[in-house]
């Protein structure tokens, strides 16, 4: 009788689970049509949940463990109780495998409650999430109780047990149905969203698919105006969020307070699926100067405007440094819905704000950001007397100057490793005034139009000439040449000058001697996230005898100085500036100076004010060392 | 709802000499759409496959009429002939342009030919029925106000409002309607000899001023008669002559 009516309670939980999760499904198949491999989706989605989520929740041991042991001990009490249906099968071993599940719930669910209840971190969100503690304790509490009732041959009145039942059903049904749309969402949408995953290049070992997509010029409407504009799959990701709240720790914006909480732009396109939404059920921090209640929107309405769901400010405050989608457990790309709505608002609405309006529009008459003449790019170079490539048509390394030789302290920069590179003998020439912007902040401000003009034109230039591999001291540089011409038919080998200037060392061509200074090494985001390269720098680093400190934040897990996706340029104002929050994490190391390796870091930290370490290209305390 | 003309040039970047959307008629343009139900023409005579027109287009011009003549056409009668016809409240245009003839005397000589009245230099315009209130640029800052009938032609200044940006997929989707115009050859501009402006060369000063506010001062003013004039020197004199001024100066030591 008390088993009959668990199981046939929890198989009509499933069966209305079963139906709410496919009329919720769509919400995000509303999407725009893609191109998924399923059936490898499918195959790969042990590896991936078990594998690569796992990867990133256990960098919270205590939360990989309440996971295992509460999904584990419900997902393993289900089939138990629907077994139970058949009288054939009640006997002590059901009963004693059921006891032995929900004790491992039980002890999940407990850490789960001491998470949310006691040492509640500031990131989580509430509202429905607050029950789910309740939920899975009711639930493993009353049904442990019945099924060691069982075992004990029913020693309790039939009314108690029938009440333990409807309230484990109650929390069950509370779970299940939720699996739609509430708490427990990520475990359905989120297996569903790795297995259709925009990405799954992502889940291959050893590759970071880090470069934007290209975009079809030739469409009707460029970039992406209205959720329903995204692709099924990538509404499905954004509606997988389970408003962990890691990403909102890590997102210098947030810390800026900007206004910007990558969880709540997640949460913003993946509520305005609904009819008439707003955010006002959005239980968690918001994005920062903004209230609940502003945010209005629909599946077939804009997605950006000063009313809609994501207000302009919000999505120019982000930086693309990647450190959102890197602390994902639920493997969600923020940075490529920031891209895609800042397509739109560049190529179709003609609203980049601030100067990065300006600077597209000199990027296209003059192919540099600021509009000044090509000669600059290498007039200040004159004593240097460097090859040009273009009188010699070949060489071994190519050095691409990049926009930082149009700035004083980038030339300082560039002086240094162009020195290192004629001590070591270095056979190299430069394009000098015939370079053009690599297109990077072009495409980070969501101007696909000029940055696949620029991409075009390199790439031409680049053809007519020989030579083995690129060397850049810019990751933006690096990372457009290496990962996103080649989608263009440009494919070369790209080198950062710390991986070369460590090669030099290692072949003998360079002998530095150590100072014993101290120095801490700022990763920048386009090398460290999206390349993937944080041994290099830190092991020349080594080599020049320097003592090592490591920031709080480093390597993959490094934060951003600001610099990046044309922040500087859409200067959207914050309580505090990133690089100020960045320039902290370096005091707080006690090191005499910052390490850098990108043009870009460097202009943003040495802009901190104040009394700070200083702060060095690696070319630079290179240099010192084999002076 | 006023009829409002804007004469679009094609501009040149100053550095890199490429053609683009010239600054100030981009500004105008921007002006027009700031009048409240003002139908826009935009209007430009030259090359119809000038892609840089495109530039306005993508400012939320869904059509701009193109005046299809020569190279080196004069295009005040075509521009003359198709505003008569067209017969508006309102011409603007920039203050100048950055392309030869585009620049100067057009927008005089259009307002002389069709007799409407001409101000120079507008930062700002709001228009009734029958008159239009212009704000007037002066030097230094100072603003003066027009009342004038209308038609008017008025020129726009750098102190009018930052055109918007052209966007790629307006740009792409804008119409350009081409009309065949005559032009005579210009016989003045056949005569000259144009070539890029490009900025005079700044002489360098040290200046060794004790406070910030004299050394802005040093950097900033500009004195006049001192030196001599030299026209045109032999290389080796003016390498002298530059070199004793940068000793003089004390930018680069004399060598002992």
């Amino acid at each position: 009788m008390i088993a009959a009516a668990l199981s046939g309670l929890m198989l009509t939980t499933l069966a209305a689970g079963a139906l709410l999760a496919v009329l919720n499904a769509r919400r995000w198949l509303a999407g725009q049509a893609a191109s998924v491999d399923l059936v490898g989706g499918l195959l790969a989605l042990p590896q991936r949940y078990l594998g690569d989520v796992h990867h990133v929740v256990a960098r919270k041991p205590y939360n990989a463990l309440f996971h295992a042991l509460v999904a584990g001990g419900f997902l393993a009490s289900l089939p138990l109780i629907l077994l139970a249906a058949l009288p054939a099968l009640r006997g002590w071993l059901l009963w004693t495998a059921l006891a032995l599940c929900l004790a491992v719930m039980l002890a999940g669910a407990l850490m789960v409650g001491w998470r949310r209840g006691v040492a509640r971190p500031s990131e989580l969100s509430g509202g429905g999430f607050a029950r789910l503690p309740f939920a899975l304790l009711a639930y493993a509490v009353c049904l442990l109780i019945v099924a060691v009732d069982q075992l004990a041959g029913e020693a309790l009145p039939q009314t108690i047990s029938l009440t333990l039942v409807a309230i484990g059903a109650l929390a069950a049904a509370d779970l299940i149905l939720g699996v739609g749309r509430g708490p427990l969402k990520h475990a359905l949408n989120g297996a569903l969203h790795l297995i259709a995953h925009p990405r799954p290049a992502r889940f291959h070992h050893g590759t970071r698919d880090t470069a934007i997509r290209a975009l079809d010029l030739t469409g009707q409407k460029l970039g992406t105006e209205r959720p329903v504009d995204f692709a099924w799959n990538r509404l499905l990701g954004f509606d997988a969020c389970v408003q962990c709240g890691r990403c909102e720790t890590v997102c210098p914006a947030y810390a800026a307070e900007l206004p910007l909480n990558p969880k709540k732009i997640i949460q913003d396109i993946a509520a305005a699926l609904d009819p008439a939404a707003t955010d006002r059920a959005y239980a968690g921090h918001h994005h920062p100067g903004r209230s609940p209640g502003e945010a209005h929107g629909g599946r077939l309405l804009p997605l950006v405007g000063a009313g809609a769901m994501i207000h302009p400010d919000t999505l120019w405050s982000c930086t693309t440094c990647r450190a959102c989608v890197e602390e994902c457990p639920m493997m969600i790309e923020h940075v490529d819905a920031v891209i895609d709505l800042r397509r739109f608002e560049t190529l179709e609405r003609g609203a980049t704000p601030g100067k990065a309006a300006l600077a597209l529009e000199e990027l296209r008459a003059a192919d540099n950001p600021s509009g000044r003449p090509a000669s600059q790019r290498i007039e200040w170079a004159a004593d240097l007397a460097l090859p040009l490539i273009a009188d010699r048509g070949e060489c071994d390394i190519l050095l691409w100057l990049g926009d930082a030789a149009f700035d004083m302290r980038g030339q300082r920069s560039l002086r240094a490793l162009i020195e290192l590179l004629r001590r070591a003998g270095v056979d190299f020439a430069v394009l000098g005034a015939d370079e053009l912007d690599c297109g990077d902040l072009a495409r980070r401000l969501g101007d696909e139009a000029t940055f696949q003009d620029f991409a075009r034109r390199n790439i031409a230039l680049l053809g007519r000439y020989r030579f083995n591999r690129i060397l850049t001291n810019d990751p933006h540089v690096l990372h457009v040449l290496r990962k996103e011409y080649p989608s263009f038919g440009g494919r070369y080998t790209v080198v950062h000058h710390t991986a070369l200037l460590l090669e030099l060392i290692e072949a003998g061509r360079l002998a530095p001697r150590g100072s014993g200074r101290s120095v801490t090494f700022h990763d920048p985001c386009y090398l460290g996230r999206y390349n993937g390269e944080i041994e290099a720098p830190r092991r020349l680093l080594d080599a020049l005898g320097l003592e090592r400190i490591e920031m709080e934040r480093s390597g993959l897990r490094s934060s951003c100085c600001g610099g990046g996706g044309g922040a500087p340029l859409t200067d959207v104002a914050g309580k505090k500036r990133i690089p100020d929050i960045r320039m902290d994490h370096a005091r707080a190391t006690g090191a005499e100076r910052v390490a850098v390796g990108c043009p870009n870091c460097t202009i943003m930290l040495e802009g901190v004010t104040g009394k700070r370490p200083a702060v060095a290209d690696i070319a630079e305390l290179m240099l010192e060392a084999v002076a | 709802m006023p009829s409002v003309a804007v004469l679009l040039s094609v501009g040149r970047h100053p550095a890199s000499g490429r053609a683009r959307r010239a600054p100030l008629d981009a500004r105008a343009l921007e002006m027009a759409f700031s009048l409240p139900n003002a139908a826009v023409h935009a209007i430009h005579a030259g090359n119809p496959d000038e892609p840089a027109l495109r530039d306005y287009l993508g400012m939320g011009m869904e059509r701009l009429t193109v005046l299809s003549i020569p190279r080196d056409g004069d295009p005040v009668p075509a521009l003359t002939a198709h505003l008569e016809q067209l017969s508006p409240d309102m011409v603007l245009c920039g203050s100048r342009a950055e392309g030869g003839e585009d620049s100067g005397m057009v927008p005089y000589l259009i307002a002389h030919a069709l007799g409407y009245a001409m101000v120079a230099d507008i930062a700002a315009v709001s228009a009734s029925a029958a008159t239009a209130t212009l704000t007037q640029a002066l030097p230094r800052g100072r603003r003066r106000l027009i009342e004038t009938g209308l038609p008017v032609v008025a020129t726009v200044n750098t102190a009018a409002p930052a055109p918007r940006q052209s966007s790629f997929g307006r740009a792409r989707r804008g119409v350009i309607d081409i009309l065949a115009a005559d032009a005579p050859p210009d016989t003045l501009a056949d005569q000259c000899e144009i070539r890029p402006w490009r900025p005079r060369p700044k002489r360098m000063r040290l200046a060794a001023a004790a406070s910030a506010a004299d050394r802005l001062k040093a950097m900033t003013e500009t004195r006049s008669g001192e030196g001599a004039v030299m026209i045109q020197p032999s290389p080796e004199e003016a390498a002298r002559a530059i070199y004793a001024y940068l000793v003089e100066k004390r930018i680069i030591g004399d060598g002992s």
